[in-house]
């Protein structure tokens, strides 16, 4: 199929940036997402043009790594998947497609496609752990989890931290990414000693990052790759406050 | 023949007490000394790489209070390719009251390695699996649950116990998060400077010990040299070599095959894992392999048309003209053989003109016996993520239409040679995770890469580095030591050179062809002849590479073609080792298998009186002929026998 692409194009965090079209021929439908873009950067180079920075690692959906606005859509256009496990084949053969960084404010713009999210990282030392230094573990039957407990703790400790969440909410908010967080521990009980601290911890400083407020619009749980549940975010404000009124 | 390599002096492990197995590792902990914990916080750690192994040992040292200054090549610790392991972490926890042990785990360990491991190291890493669970339920690693809140297990290939814990089939995940949050936590404390986005390029050594890397700041692209009182690699294998791999596509041999050059010994470099359930590949824009989780075999059964060239649709081909050839060879252990064993088994049938799918490469993976035996909501509870991957990728519904399969390179045995202490031929160099050897002989068993990752990171590492640490104090060494500034000019004067070629061929282009020659003749099934061969071509390629190569931009920037050409120059200096590895090598094990050495049924034949040994090398020059150091391997408890799976 012959698509066009529309990529921004920033040289650096300094550089004011545009949209530039690029035609993109003879792609497979079996193709990734990043794989046509691998495909126009091969031609790039050859034709001695500065090929198109985009960040990728894993390409199965599990690192966290990749991530573009496609179409305005974090990830793209298909539901619960990352952007390297988005295939060519849900486009169709003229399309023309618009390819854009992650828009947050905690998250600049470093070249092209890539962003800063260390934003990120330093919610986490803020308090999205357990202390547990190695060596003092107990063993591990010491402590039965109620499986439905351990499953949904599961699913909350799925999110990979692509940063998606943020890009779509309009107010550029990390709220679930913070709650995921707090939930995967919170549901267990070797979580329970800090719980009040970490989601106090994590909000504060997730607010010193310049993250946005939550105003429930949803539109984070619809982007995200793994399908956190937004009603993570109401358990989140549910441990703040029980964490406020204790302090 | 002997022109590719010389033969050099035997190496010893000189670390590994000897005695009674069971005791060794408690023995020489006693014996390794301690620091003082309020020096601790004078002497510094280099890390590099932050998975499974890396970053739990950062976190750990941290802990114990050292300096210690991480770095990933990632924008995040969390991302390391530890990450996609998909199917779980072995442990002698014998909850299922099978009759596992930790001399169980050993005992398979060293038999599904074909008898090419260090029995010290293995049995230590069987005994060390018990306190990872401990130690990663402690940190609130989600992992499976039974009703009685109590942790689950599965069985995996190679084993007839279930000693496999897992947190659906996103283990990795869950394992390395809690290593990183582990990390993180140390990071808001102060105790770990972190350095994403920083690729180590040189090692630096002083007076003959390691004493820091030179770095390249990914972003702005500035070269700057670390210094401190030792260095730890944790870079990961080296799977890349081959182009298209289950690794993700930053992974790179690169920070050890800079200490390979500066003197450390590379050891088994041609033990290369193929993954028998991956993904087929769909055409030329293929990038990377995509692996389905070993696990998967527990309930899926492998198969193909019993006749040459059939290519009816699988649900139009009945019963009787199946060929179920994994349960047909090998009755006792079935679907669960071992990797090398299923991936072989894999490609004869497809050599035989069995294979399914295009281009005849690939075979059924079918759960249909599965879902009307257990039901489709019990299966997808087990393998729910397994099969939407799989459908994302292929556009095909694995529950209505058998999944598609083929070997891909998935794990490298290989890597530096290491002692008992994990410490490289340089001292002050130590190697934990993927990126040594010191494991898994010639094959590694599923979920075996976790245990030993986490095995070196948080229980092995910090002791034995401890006892490095306590021999000092080192001196000093400040930046304009005449050693630190060369090995700066060095990497200044790489880059300057790879980009100023401008030639008319990109990166990629290299890395693909170099991966043909790679998994053409040092893959599956390697001969002398396609060995000699492979080595021509590879020096040919490698010196196109350096007069053809274009890298567009300049060095003061992000660059990622800049980063990848400096990758895949060394993968071009590693992939002539490994074929002269292989060559040398005139046995089959494990995952190396020789076509002049099976047994007239076609298994893979071993010579025990020839090659009981680690094949250690040392750097020759670059197209020079490495030279070979047998690290001879005595078995006291585990007797050397033909494994069999049958």
């Amino acid at each position: 199929m012959d698509i066009q692409v529309r990529v921004w194009r920033q040289s650096g965090p300094d550089d004011k940036g545009r949209m530039v079209t690029y035609d993109v021929k003879d792609i497979s439908p079996d193709a990734s997402f990043l794989e046509m873009l691998d495909v126009l950067n091969e031609k790039l180079i050859l034709d001695g043009d500065d090929p198109i920075a985009f960040d990728h690692d894993c390409r199965e959906g599990i690192c966290g790594m990749c991530g573009m606005m496609i179409n305005g859509i974090a990830h793209g256009p298909e539901r619960a998947t990352t952007t390297c496990q988005l295939h060519m084949r849900h486009f169709k053969d003229g399309d023309v497609i618009d390819v854009e960084p992650w828009r947050a404010a905690p998250f600049p713009v470093i070249k092209d496609l890539v962003v800063n999210r260390g934003a990120f990282d330093k919610i986490i030392a803020a308090g999205g752990y357990i202390t547990a230094p190695t060596g003092t573990a107990p063993e591990a039957h010491a402590t039965p989890v109620p499986k439905p407990d351990a499953d949904a703790a599961f699913e909350a400790a799925t999110c990979i931290g692509c940063g998606a969440c943020v890009a779509a909410c309009p107010n550029g908010s990390s709220m679930l990414f913070t709650a995921a967080k707090v939930a995967h521990l919170g549901l267990m009980p070797q979580g329970q000693p800090e719980r009040d601290t970490r989601v106090i911890n994590m909000l504060e400083t997730q607010d010193d990052l310049g993250f946005g407020g939550c105003t429930n619009m949803g539109e984070c749980t619809s982007v995200c790759p793994k399908g956190i549940p937004l009603n993570l975010i109401g358990r989140l404000n549910s441990d703040y406050r029980k964490a406020l009124r204790k302090r | 023949m002997t022109s590719f390599w010389n033969e050099g002096d035997p190496i010893v492990d000189e670390a590994a007490p000897d005695g009674p197995i069971e005791t060794r590792w408690d023995r020489r902990k006693f014996a390794a000394k301690l620091v003082n914990p309020a020096n601790r916080r004078k002497l510094s750690v280099i890390v590099v790489g932050t998975g499974l192994a890396g970053g739990s040992a950062a976190a750990t040292l941290a802990e114990a209070g050292y300096k210690v200054r991480s770095y990933c090549y990632q924008d995040s610790p969390r991302r390391a390719h530890s990450i996609a392991a998909q199917g779980g972490i072995n442990a002698a926890k014998n909850y299922r009251n099978d009759g596992d042990s930790i001399y169980r785990l050993f005992y398979d360990t060293v038999k599904g390695g074909d008898f090419r491991a260090r029995e010290s190291n293995v049995y230590r890493l069987a005994q060390v699996s018990v306190n990872i669970i401990d130690q990663c339920v402690a940190q609130g690693v989600p992992f499976a649950r039974e009703y009685g809140g109590l942790l689950d297990n599965r069985s995996f290939g190679g084993t007839q116990v279930s000693r496999t814990f897992y947190a659906r089939g996103q283990t990795g995940q869950q394992l390395l998060l809690g290593a990183y949050q582990a990390m993180e936590r140390q990071i808001g404390l102060g105790n770990i400077e972190m350095n994403a986005r920083h690729e180590m390029l040189e090692l630096i050594i002083v007076d003959g010990k390691a004493r820091g890397i030179v770095v390249r700041d990914m972003i702005t692209g500035e070269i700057s040299t670390d210094l401190a009182d030792a260095v730890v690699l944790a870079s990961g294998g080296y799977g890349n070599v081959f182009f298209l791999s289950t690794n993700a596509k930053g992974c790179n041999v690169t920070a050890t095959w800079r200490a390979h050059r500066k003197g450390a010994l590379f050891a088994n470099p041609c033990y290369t894992q193929i993954h028998p359930t991956c993904i087929p590949e769909s055409g030329t824009h293929q990038s990377k392999l995509t692996l389905m989780s070993e696990s998967l075999r527990n309930d899926g059964r492998v198969w193909v048309p019993r006749g040459q060239g059939d290519n009816r649709p699988a649900s139009n081909i009945p019963e009787e003209e199946r060929d179920y050839y994994l349960e047909r060879i090998y009755p006792s252990f079935g679907n669960l053989v071992p990797r090398d064993i299923a991936s072989r088994a894999a490609k004869n049938v497809c050599d035989e003109g069995r294979g399914v799918g295009p281009g005849g490469l690939g075979v059924y993976l079918d759960f249909a016996d599965a879902i009307s035996r257990l039901g489709r909501a019990a299966v997808e509870a087990k393998y729910g993520n397994l099969f939407e991957m799989y459908q994302r990728i292929t556009g095909e519904d694995p529950y209505e239409t058998p999944m598609r399969i083929y070997p891909a390179v998935h794990y490298t045995m290989g890597g530096l040679w290491v002692d008992y202490d994990l410490q490289s031929t340089i001292p002050g160099l130590f190697v934990v995770g993927e990126a040594n050897f010191s494991d898994h002989g010639a094959n590694r068993l599923g979920a075996s890469a976790l245990m030993q990752g986490l095995a070196d990171g948080y229980f092995v590492l910090p002791h034995t580095l401890a006892n490095y640490l306590a021999s000092g104090p080192y001196e000093k060494i400040s930046e304009d030591h005449a050693e630190v500034v060369a090995a700066r000019q060095q990497v200044e004067e790489r880059i300057t050179k790879l980009l100023s070629i401008n030639g008319d061929r990109t990166v990629d282009s290299f890395h693909r062809e170099l991966g043909h020659i790679m998994w053409e003749y040092c893959g599956m099934e390697r001969t002398e002849e396609g060995l000699t061969k492979a080595i021509d071509l590879i020096r040919a390629l490698r010196d196109e590479f350096w007069t053809r190569v274009k890298v567009p931009g300049t060095g003061e920037q992000l660059n990622q073609n800049l980063e990848k050409a400096g990758r895949v120059a060394d993968f071009l200096e590693l992939g002539e080792l490994m074929c002269i590895d292989a060559l040398h090598r005139a046995e089959s094990a494990g995952g190396h298998f020789r076509a002049e050495s099976q047994t007239p049924d076609g298994e893979a034949l071993r010579h025990d009186d020839e090659y009981s040994y680690v094949g250690a090398w040392e750097f020759g020059g670059t197209g020079q002929a490495p030279t070979l150091h047998k690290e001879q391997l005595d078995f006291e408890y585990v007797h050397p026998s033909t494994r069999s799976y049958k």
